[in-house]
């Protein structure tokens, strides 16, 4: 039995639900003045009104099955026939059936590659990382191209669909980053040759639209070459994506150069460190991680950018997919068209952009405001 | 967009002239060399080169190109297909990218004479069209005034409209769209009563439709856009080979030998059967090729007809008439000289 002179405090009560609970919040947040009221009656109008639409075409009243454009004559839905039936077509592009597995190939070692960077702990990570950015490019290009080791060989203009998109992304990012760092340190050094090199490079990259860069490669150039002399068009697409996407990391890069405070510089001088190594260890590290942002966008807006090829004839993800809505044989398909494009992009770039919250996250040291 | 090709190829003529020079007999040399034939096609245009479902390209221009593989290769599969934009076609056939141009490409005066090219044939008699919905009840061009016109922007199309219109003294809201998806999805949703491009192409359109049978392509045709295979100036000998490609299979549709009945016509009695199938005379020599070079052709890729029919015509999705296409026995202009 309790002591009676013993205060008991009464049992604590929930909180009324006009401060707590998902009533609560709907008030607060939702419900909270005439004009939000306004607002989300207008906004629950519009889902009702659209939505079911949207799931009624895209799923319920959809075809997927079928082997031919017939599948979709009755449907009112979408026709997701289309895009299976050529699924092959809008990953592999031109590449011959029979050396499809390579690609499959590159595609799993890319995921092996870039999959323990998202983990925060896995073992031989940073290794993982360095043979990303050295190796395992040169593995992709033997693996490919062939005409190695009993490859048979794939010429470059058979490469299309989403690999070709990956792959020129890829290389473009793997590429841009190291040039464009240089490029920064050269813009900041005191020998004014380099300076002067560095500058105008940027200047002149970063002057020119990327579509007059890719139809100077394909178009203008080999008229100025010597006859009988042709270099691959996805190298000369890939040279010019490269030169031009370094120039914006360039000054990207920069900025974070110009952030570190004076201190951090004279501190790696009275530390005894020369260049290389005082820009290595003290600065670099500092400069680069506060612009994860900035390239992280890069390389987003490159990855987007590489739809241009299309207009020097290389066939991307998106070039497929517009080459197979014209065909006649099949009625308008071009929303699902479009649609699996959107979505090709949307996966890898907002995969791009998680990984870079991630980066920001891990390597928070308190800077963070 | 035409507009905008046609001036920027014509500032690059003159560097093109400069960037071709002699390649007299080289062309031949070098696709033998090869083992393979480089031909430049569309990134995709119905009927004329479209990649299936596996990658493959097919269409009318895909064949043509085939057809001169066959004759000198004695293969029609040894091609390799380059995909070009508009803009870039006349460049890589200059620069010796590709060896021969296929790519529904119209012969006019300037190109024929001032890009150092040269047309070898006309493998479809093309011309710019109006699609109507058939609930308008309009059988003539000539009833269109005061109409609303789905065009798609910056291309040649646009000025033979205007010009058809002033001629004729009518009237016309233009509504101007993108790309060619964009303009058939504008004439769908009732933005305008006619759509105009070439006819080749509303065929291809209407199939977008969502009832295809709703809408007709107008009889008028405004201008004359005949497309055929283009190759560089200077060099005779590809260039022979390449015009009697085409001839060859518009004799052999005109003498009635098909892919499937070739091999019976080689007993054939008939003299100029006989020359057509090099089974007399030199015919294959004199174009530097095997006295089979038309046989190959044939049985590999067809005759015209066959691949009119394959590609474009009635039992395909574009469901085209022959009309102008059809051999001049049969009241179309497609005539090629005898071989003989």
């Amino acid at each position: 039995m309790a002591d009676p002179d013993r205060f008991t405090p009464l049992p604590a009560q929930a909180p009324p639900s006009s401060s707590a609970g998902p009533l609560a919040w709907v008030r607060a947040n939702l419900l909270s003045s005439p004009l939000n009221v306004a607002m989300t009656l207008g906004v629950l109008y519009l889902l009702v009104s659209i939505v079911p639409g949207i799931i009624d075409w895209a799923i319920l009243k959809a075809t997927v099955s079928g082997d031919g454009p017939n599948a979709c004559d009755a449907t009112e839905g979408a026709c997701w026939t289309f895009i299976r039936l050529r699924f092959d077509f809008f990953i592999y592009g031109f590449y011959p059936e029979p050396e499809r597995w390579r690609v499959d190939v590159v595609l799993g070692l890319l995921l092996l590659v870039v999959g323990p960077q998202f983990l925060s702990r896995f073992p031989g990570k940073k290794w993982i990382g360095l043979f990303g950015l050295t190796a395992f490019p040169l593995i992709v290009a033997m693996l490919l191209m062939g005409g190695l080791f009993g490859l048979p060989e794939v010429e470059t203009g058979k490469w299309g669909g989403l690999m070709l998109t990956l792959v020129l992304s890829y290389v473009g990012i793997v590429a841009a980053l190291p040039i464009g760092v240089a490029l920064a340190l050269g813009r900041r050094s005191t020998m004014p040759v380099i300076r002067a090199i560095c500058v105008i490079f940027i200047e002149i990259w970063r002057g020119v639209p990327l579509i007059s860069v890719l139809f100077m490669a394909s178009v203008m150039l080999p008229l100025f070459l010597p006859e009988g002399v042709n270099f691959d068009k996805l190298l000369r697409a890939l040279i010019g994506i490269i030169m031009f996407q370094s120039a914006y990391m360039a000054e990207v890069v920069r900025g974070g150069l110009q952030g570190i405070p004076k201190g951090q510089y004279e501190a790696a001088d009275a530390l005894g460190l020369g260049y290389w190594k005082g820009m290595g260890l003290v600065i670099l590290p500092q400069a680069l991680k506060m612009v994860i942002p900035g390239i992280v966008n890069t390389f987003i807006a490159l990855f987007k950018d590489t739809t241009l090829v299309l207009i020097i004839g290389l066939l991307d993800v998106l070039a497929t997919v517009q080459a197979s809505i014209v065909d006649p044989a099949w009625g308008n398909v071009a929303t699902e068209g479009y649609l699996f494009a959107a979505f090709c992009f949307w996966v890898f770039c907002f995969g791009m952009s998680r990984y870079s919250q991630s980066l920001e996250r891990k390597l928070h040291t308190g800077h963070k405001r | 967009m035409k507009t905008l090709v046609s001036l920027t190829t014509a500032a690059l003529a003159t560097v093109g002239l400069m960037a071709a020079p002699a390649q007299a007999a080289e062309t031949l040399n070098a696709v033998k060399e090869r083992g393979e034939m480089i031909c430049g096609v569309s990134t995709g245009l119905p009927g004329f080169s479209l990649p299936d479902d596996k990658g493959n390209w097919t269409g009318l221009d895909v064949d043509t190109c085939r057809a001169v593989a066959a004759a000198v290769l004695g293969d029609a599969t040894k091609v390799k297909f380059i995909p070009l934009t508009a803009k870039e076609r006349f460049t890589a056939l200059q620069s010796g990218e590709i060896d021969m141009l296929s790519r529904n490409t119209t012969w006019t005066h300037t190109r024929d004479t001032s890009l150092g090219l040269n047309f070898a044939g006309v493998n479809y008699y093309d011309g710019q069209g109006f699609l109507v919905s058939k609930s308008l009840g309009v059988t003539s061009a000539k009833e269109l005034d005061g109409a609303s016109v789905c065009i798609q922007s910056g291309t040649t199309t646009e000025l033979n409209l205007a010009d058809y219109f002033r001629l004729n003294g009518m009237n016309y809201s233009p509504v101007v769209f993108d790309t060619s998806d964009q303009t058939v999805q504008g004439f769908s949703a009732g933005r305008c009563d006619v759509l105009t491009s070439d006819q080749s192409q509303l065929y291809a359109l209407r199939t977008k439709l969502d009832d295809p049978n709703s809408a007709v392509v107008l009889p008028e045709v405004i201008s004359k856009e005949p497309l055929g295979p283009v190759v560089r100036q200077g060099d005779d000998e590809w260039f022979n080979i390449v015009k009697w490609s085409l001839f060859a299979q518009l004799n052999a549709e005109e003498m009635g030998i098909t892919s499937a009945n070739i091999d019976d016509n080689m007993k054939s009695e008939n003299p100029s059967v006989q020359r057509l199938l090099g089974t007399s005379g030199d015919m294959g020599a004199k174009l530097g090729l095997s006295a089979d070079w038309a046989y190959n052709i044939v049985k590999q890729v067809g005759n015209y007809g066959e691949m009119f029919e394959r590609n474009v015509g009635k039992d395909t999705p574009l469901a085209i008439a022959r009309g102008l296409n059809a051999l001049w026995t049969e009241g179309g202009i497609q005539y090629a000289p005898p071989i003989r």
